[in-house]
């Protein structure tokens, strides 16, 4: 039986529409939801006060710092590694075996699921360094797992200054140095700063890999071998446990307005970067 | 340009460290799991139906095969919807549609996996329970929050490859009397398919390594499911559900449980990889 391709084409159009609108739907529905249930609990005594009876009562203070802590380290460490890795990349060689092999290893890690990091993390940060369950061991795992979401923006960055800003410095008498410092990386910041703010991101949202390495603990840390709960934990613990459903959705909401804040600062940094690359 | 050198120098090492870190997760991985795969044997290790850590009996047939089924069904659900919405930004919407819907995936993407559970177990298990049946906590509560997780995936990649089919094609085809769904169908579509492929590849591969989300909504519990509707465990949750308080073999034996997810995601970016670097040519 064959249809009539303008009947086929009809249908299809609907479907995609569906499809579309059905997407849109689920992204708005989970948004919606959690702020909805969540909001509510949401107060600055929330924000700034310790929590009591395991997260019955109280506030989330202490997981904010511990978020804000193991986000920090994380991209202490990573940013440097994956900026210095797109520079080597992109301005100190050609395309070799080492660069295939570079490339390859950041593909790879980009693939390799957090609970695996989280394993990782733990046999060597936690217990072959002796680092403990703390901000240090967390921030390093968490480190490694953005490292290829650095490397990615900062070498698509540093692509897209054009050329002749590279001969001008060259012809200026550069050394190869003193023009990636001085002509490459000031244009290339907005791109750069993209891929570490994704990098934060993903650190605010990783539970599997942080309950693993930083561990859980509530009490508020005092230096960087204690261990942190993160609010992303602190929800799951919550939630998973049946300890507090309202705590719990107080908490989502939190990570989502963090999240939708990543969101817009990426996207207007994109759109600077573009009505920029324009002009 | 003593000093230019030792930059040079310094920046190469600082560029191995994504394989150095690579290679590290491997070492440790295999050295803490391998003594207990080899132990138990691992034909017995793979296949086996039993998983009593009390009694040191460690088989995790049963994860693998709930891994396979919430991977598959995920499959199953997300990558139609996925590649429809691809075919819509990039066929048929509107640019101001498009424009709206490119952070909107962006945004799918960034949603943590806890969130997702989250949802997964307040709405979807609850509606499960009470409209289909079963405990709720189940392969399909599973299947249906991966296989949205997975939508970003999916569509982002998918939509690449079907802006990277030349305009030539399409001319062609819609020259030849064609209408725009059959141009899409039999011209451009085919055109893509490595790029669809990869990207069905690595939303697999999500699909499989995800774990916060799994344990919230698939039941944990070790059986090899028969329904849809039956809970079930995955290689990820037996890891993150166990690892909190598991020591000594058991401990072991959930890094060996860690090898053979390696390897299983190992397996699917190498494919991924081969298929893009086949297009490319």
């Amino acid at each position: 039986m064959r249809f009539d391709p303008r009947t086929t084409q009809k249908v299809v159009k609907v479907l995609v529409w569906a499809s579309a609108l059905l997407t849109l739907a689920i992204l708005l529905f989970i948004i919606v939801y959690i702020l909805w249930r969540g909001l509510p609990m949401v107060s600055i005594s929330f924000l700034t006060e310790n929590p009591t009876r395991m997260g019955r009562a109280g506030g989330i203070f202490p997981t904010i710092v511990g978020t804000i802590a193991l986000a920090a380290m994380a991209v202490l460490i990573a940013t440097p590694l994956g900026l210095g890795t797109a520079i080597y990349l992109t301005e100190y060689t050609r395309e070799s075996a080492i660069t295939r092999l570079i490339r390859f290893g950041t593909e790879c890690l980009a693939g390799v699921p957090s609970i695996i990091f989280g394993l990782f993390g733990f046999v060597f940060f936690v217990i072959y360094l002796e680092l403990g369950w703390s901000i240090l061991s967390g921030g390093l795992t968490l480190a490694c797992m953005i490292l290829p979401t650095i490397v990615r923006a900062s070498e698509e960055a540093i692509r897209a200054v054009p050329r002749s800003y590279r001969e001008v410095s060259f012809a200026l008498g550069a050394t190869r140095w003193q023009m990636v410092t001085t002509a490459i990386l000031p244009s290339a910041v907005p791109g750069i700063v993209t891929g570490v703010i994704l990098g934060i991101g993903r650190c605010v949202g990783e539970t599997a890999a942080v309950i693993l390495t930083a561990g859980s603990s509530l009490r508020l840390p005092t230096s960087l071998f204690s261990p942190v709960r993160t609010m992303a934990v602190h929800f799951y613990i919550l939630a998973r446990e049946g300890i507090s459903m309202e705590m719990a959705y107080g908490t989502g909401a939190m990570l989502i307005v963090t999240i939708l804040l990543v969101n817009v600062v990426v996207n207007w940094l994109i759109e600077r970067l573009i009505a920029r690359r324009r002009a | 340009m003593k000093e230019e050198r030792l930059i040079q120098w310094l920046l190469l090492i600082i560029a191995l460290s994504a394989i150095s870190v690579l290679a590290l997760i491997t070492l440790f991985i295999f050295k803490e799991g391998l003594p207990i795969m080899v132990k138990v044997g691992v034909t017995d290790f793979i296949l086996g139906r039993r998983w009593s850590p009390g009694k040191g009996v460690f088989g995790i047939f049963p994860m693998l095969m709930g891994s396979l089924w919430v991977t598959g069904g995920a499959l199953l659900l997300g990558v139609p919807l996925g590649l429809a919405v691809a075919i819509f930004t990039t066929e048929f919407a509107p640019p101001y549609l498009s424009a709206a819907i490119r952070p909107a995936i962006q945004l799918l993407a960034g949603i943590p996996s806890v969130i997702y559970g989250f949802i997964g177990l307040t709405v979807l298990v609850p509606w499960i329970r009470s409209h289909l049946g079963g405990p709720g906590l189940s392969v399909l509560a599973g299947a249906i929050i991966l296989g949205i997780m997975i939508l970003p995936n999916i569509i982002s990649i998918s939509e690449d490859a079907i802006r990277a089919v030349p305009k030539e094609y399409r001319d062609g085809a819609l020259a030849l009397g064609a209408t725009h769904w059959q141009t899409i169908w039999m011209v451009v579509l085919p055109a893509a398919r490595s790029g669809i492929i990869a990207s069905i590849i690595l939303g697999m591969g999500r699909a499989i390594g995800e774990t916060m989300a799994v344990i919230m909504v698939v039941g944990n519990a070790v059986k090899v499911p028969c329904s849809i509707l039956d809970p079930t465990r995955t290689l990820t949750s037996n890891i993150g559900i166990e690892m909190g308080y598991a020591s000594g073999e058991h401990r072991q034996a959930l890094f060996a449980t860690g090898i053979v997810l390696f390897f299983l995601i190992m397996l699917l970016n190498t494919a991924a990889n081969i298929v893009i670097r086949r297009r490319s040519r």
